[in-house]
């Protein structure tokens, strides 16, 4: 059988020492690694490879809020291949204040099991703007 | 005029003057007081909607507006911190007369027995790099932006380059490209990036967005509207390379130059300042070169992590309360901490050698170029205070280290904190 051989360089974002190394692939399949000087970085390096993900941070429209925007983010990181097709499905979101740090913005987003929070509170706009307290 | 007294007065709801009114609202001060400008406290974080704050502190992972909520909240909590918001700090007299300006109640006249400034900084614009070329609408700084995209509802452009790798810059390079913008480029003149690695492999790398270290911007077009930008290459000297010249096409220039503290009302005042950090010299308890004046965060010197400026803010609220109380040594014998060799701005600048002997003195430095395995060292009157090996160093990271408490008593007038590389040669 013919196998290609592809090598990755993946910088490890785990520590400061943020060390190059390659990844040998092949079918698919990890057949080796060199230049990660730890096995967290073998393992960050292994998860890059196979399975990366990200965790979104993005804004959805709110009305009635003291802000336009609503910032959000996803409650666990999500596969990278998905982040650009949730910020688009976030991009048609909109929710009306008031609204609370946690509250669920989006459930199960794209149906990969992740829901999109709200990362801040929103009041609205009718409540008097703090001025003096205390 | 309305007129009030504080025992201690905050200036600037960011995460520095937050934690500096909690800890003195905790630390015995018994009407404390914040002013912000803004139109909500949390100050710069409000706008950095991204993850990654708080690890140190919280253990985990939050926004910016996550973490500025907790201490909002911490504010809130607390009966004795008042909050003025819409309001500018104009002037603060050295009898801690503060003069400040609301739509509400016009002109405000305060007195308190203690002031932090925590007015955190502000970003460098066109100006102060130079850039030739004409005038047209499209050149924003990365941070205006940054408020634009997270906060107002606007994008400041469909085609963008940005000239900068610091955090800042990689992190609107992405936010942009969630946004549907086509990043084209970002420029760093010098020959690294001073961002984390984290956010140039998830900034940038998972964009397909080229970085272009030792490239500056040479020219910008467009006569109403941005419509490209030329840029080169730049020797070692940091002046661009003729003939190197190449053109991006494009309707927004963003810039990420770097930060100034933001200092006016500490300048006025007279207060002693650090020509290399652009804030005040500070002690290890945050106290200015004048008693009973605290500075906290960005204002003293342009921090990475926020952790970093609520422990500060922390430390000088707590002496301003002590201060207001009447428990506070401004008197003592002060030792300067002096960097150099490859160290190039250590906070605190001095160290009060009196009744806090008893507590470690921490320093938070900036080594002036990405260096790996050297050792940082500090000396006094020839003798080793603390060694330690630093497998790496970079500009865009502080390195920090503790003086142990048992070290003081050796410390002489001056403290020099050097950085070494290994096999014996100095770091320069
Ligand atoms: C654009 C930008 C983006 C950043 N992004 C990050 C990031 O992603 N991650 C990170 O860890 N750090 C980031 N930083 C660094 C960040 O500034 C610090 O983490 C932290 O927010 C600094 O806190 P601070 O309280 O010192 O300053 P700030 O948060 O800037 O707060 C200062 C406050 O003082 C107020 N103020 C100033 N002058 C007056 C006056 N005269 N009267 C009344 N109020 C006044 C301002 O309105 C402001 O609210 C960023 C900084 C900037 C400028
Ligand atoms: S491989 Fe290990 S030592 Fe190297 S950067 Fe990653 S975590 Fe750090």
């Amino acid at each position: 059988m013919n196998k290609q051989e592809e090598k990755r360089r993946i910088s490890c974002i785990v520590c400061p020492l943020s060390c190059v190394g390659e990844v040998s692939i092949a079918d698919g399949k990890i057949t080796g690694m060199a230049g990660f000087s730890c096995p967290r970085g073998q393992d960050y390096a292994r998860e890059e490879v196979t399975a990366p993900k990200r965790t979104l941070t993005s804004t959805v429209r709110i009305s009635g809020g003291r802000l336009p925007l609503l910032p959000v983010v996803s409650r666990q990181p999500l596969p990278k291949d998905k982040i650009m097709a949730c910020a688009g499905c976030l991009s048609t979101v909109a929710v009306s204040a008031p609204v609370r740090e946690g509250d669920v913005i989006v459930a199960d987003i794209l149906g990969l099991g992740v829901d999109v929070v709200a990362s801040r509170d929103m009041t609205a706009r009718e409540e008097p703007p703090g001025g003096m307290m205390g | 005029m309305i007129e009030q007294a504080y025992d201690v007065v905050v200036v600037g709801g960011g995460p520095a003057g937050l934690a500096a009114a909690v800890s003195a609202s905790d630390n015995g001060a018994l009407r404390v007081l914040v002013i912000e400008r803004d139109r909500e406290l949390g100050g710069i974080l409000q706008q950095c909607i991204h993850n990654g704050f708080g690890l140190h502190r919280f253990q985990q992972e939050l926004t910016g507006p996550g973490y500025a909520g907790r201490y909002i909240r911490m504010v809130g909590e607390r009966p004795n911190i008042a909050v003025l918001l819409d309001t500018m700090v104009l002037s603060v007299a050295g009898d801690k007369t503060i003069l400040a300006v609301n739509p509400r109640d016009g002109l405000l006249k305060i007195t308190a027995a203690a002031v932090v400034f925590a007015m955190g900084c502000r970003e460098r614009t066109r100006g102060a790099i130079r850039i030739p070329g004409s005038r047209p609408a499209g050149v924003f700084t990365a941070g205006a932006a940054q408020r634009m995209v997270n906060m107002e509802g606007y994008l400041p452009g469909k085609k963008i380059v940005i000239l900068g790798s610091g955090d800042i810059g990689l992190i609107m390079a992405r936010r942009l490209s969630l946004e549907g913008c086509d990043v084209k480029a970002v420029l760093e003149i010098m020959p690294y990036s001073n961002g984390l690695t984290r956010n140039v492999v998830q900034c940038l790398e998972d964009f397909g967005i080229p970085l272009h270290l030792s490239h500056t911007v040479v020219g910008v077009h467009g006569k109403d509207r941005v419509t490209g930008i030329t840029c080169a290459k730049v020797d070692d000297a940091l002046r661009p390379v003729p003939g190197s010249e190449f053109d991006l096409e494009c309707d927004c220039l963003l810039l990420s130059v770097g930060l100034i503290p933001e200092n006016e009302l500490s300048g006025d005042l007279g207060i002693e300042m650090d020509g290399l950090t652009g804030g005040p010299v500070v002690d290890q308890l945050r106290q200015t070169s004048l008693p009973g004046f605290f500075a906290a965060g960005n204002v003293v010197h342009v921090h990475d992590l926020v952790d970093f400026v609520s422990e500060e803010g922390e430390t000088a609220g707590k002496y301003a309360a002590r201060h207001a109380c009447g428990l506070s040594s401004s008197v003592g014998r002060l030792a300067r901490i002096m960097a150099s060799d490859g160290v190039r701005t250590a906070v605190p600048q001095v160290v009060r050698l009196d009744d806090v002997r008893t507590a470690p003195v921490r320093l938070y430095m900036r080594v002036a170029r990405p260096e790996r395995r050297v050792t940082l060292r500090l000396l006094s009157n020839s003798e080793l205070l603390l060694e330690r090996v630093l497998p790496v160093a970079k500009p865009g990271e502080m390195v920090v280290a503790d003086i142990p408490a048992d070290k003081l008593r050796a410390i002489g007038d001056v403290v020099t904190v050097v950085l070494r590389r290994q096999g014996g040669e100095q770091g320069e």
